[in-house]
């Protein structure tokens, strides 16, 4: 019963530049709705359901459980995280580096991921 | 990568038991788990794991620091559970709801962070300095209450210690070692007179 398990992720090479530290984010493969980025905890059930619903919407995106980063790692991510949202709240969801969904709200994701 | 390498997977019987003694503590107490049952397991698996992690029930929604003096109000049950439910009928991670929500009557939802950022508010006095154990005195800078009619707070025998997770009151020595309304420990206690 590990957090995320059941989820269809694989690895992949994907390294996101975070001042000058490299964090490698999970790929879940799906439909190109351009860049979606999702910050989560493992341990969090409302991140789960976002995992979930973009599962569910097959679409394509990257995540990071940022719970399970080491200390210098998720020093340089809270920063990028906190561009979109200050709150630096969990799940955020980042599309298109353009806006973001801060918390699991499935109506306003469906309407920014069309 | 994990930080928790080498550590014993929580298992599903863990999580059903808390589940129980969570559910009948609340219970007891006038509170309420959510009654969503596979998104409350989900939730006290989550407090599992960190407490592998960090030693305590860190929320499982917050990013926690590891250092439990700088986590301590988010040790679950949280500082903002209560007012919380008050307000949306939910706390943050949705663990605890209202009446309301049990009933079906209101859905619980993502509620805005009542958490000051970079952490919690500056305690009244916590429990890591303890009174002397003599009459308390009047907190830093709070005038005495001197009005007529009204007692001489500064004089009484008994500190004053205030739950910070459910408001609970007590004067005595020392706060209690458990909370007897919400269970919270002793550390979660501020002298407040």
């Amino acid at each position: 019963m590990s957090p995320g398990a059941g989820l269809n992720t694989a690895a992949s090479g994907d390294i996101v530049g975070l001042k000058g530290k490299t964090v490698e984010l999970q790929r879940v493969e799906g439909t190109d709705k351009g860049k979606i980025v999702l910050y989560t905890l493992s341990t969090c059930m409302w991140c789960r359901m976002m995992k979930t619903l973009l599962k569910d919407m097959g679409v394509g995106y990257e995540y990071i459980d940022v719970d399970t980063l080491a200390a210098e790692e998720k020093d340089a991510v809270k920063k990028e995280i906190k561009k979109w949202n200050p709150d630096c709240s969990y799940p955020t969801l980042v599309i298109n580096e353009k806006e973001c969904v801060s918390g699991f709200d499935e109506t306003e994701i469906r309407e920014k991921i069309k | 990568m994990s930080s928790d390498v080498g550590k014993a997977e929580v298992t599903r019987g863990e999580v059903e038991r808390l589940f129980a003694r969570l559910d009948q503590e609340a219970e007891s107490a006038g509170y309420h788990l959510n009654p969503d049952r596979e998104f409350t397991l989900g939730l006290i698996e989550g407090m599992l794991v960190n407490e592998r992690r960090y030693g305590y029930w860190a929320c499982p929604c917050r990013l926690a620091s590891g250092v439990k003096k700088e986590d301590l109000d988010i040790v679950c049950p949280c500082d903002y559970r209560d007012p919380d439910i008050a307000d949306y009928g939910t706390c943050y991670c949705g663990l605890y709801v209202s009446q309301d929500v049990v009933d079906g009557k209101r859905k619980a939802a993502r509620i805005p962070e009542r958490r000051p950022p970079g952490g919690m508010s500056a305690p009244a006095e916590r429990m890591e300095e303890p009174p002397a154990g003599g009459p308390a005195s009047p907190m830093p800078g709070s005038p005495a209450p001197t009005q007529p009619g009204l007692p001489d707070l500064s004089a009484l025998k008994y500190p004053l210690w205030r739950c910070r997770v459910c408001g609970y009151l007590c004067a005595r020595g020392q706060p209690p070692e458990v909370c007897p309304i919400c269970r919270a420990k002793k550390d979660r206690f501020e002298r407040i007179l």
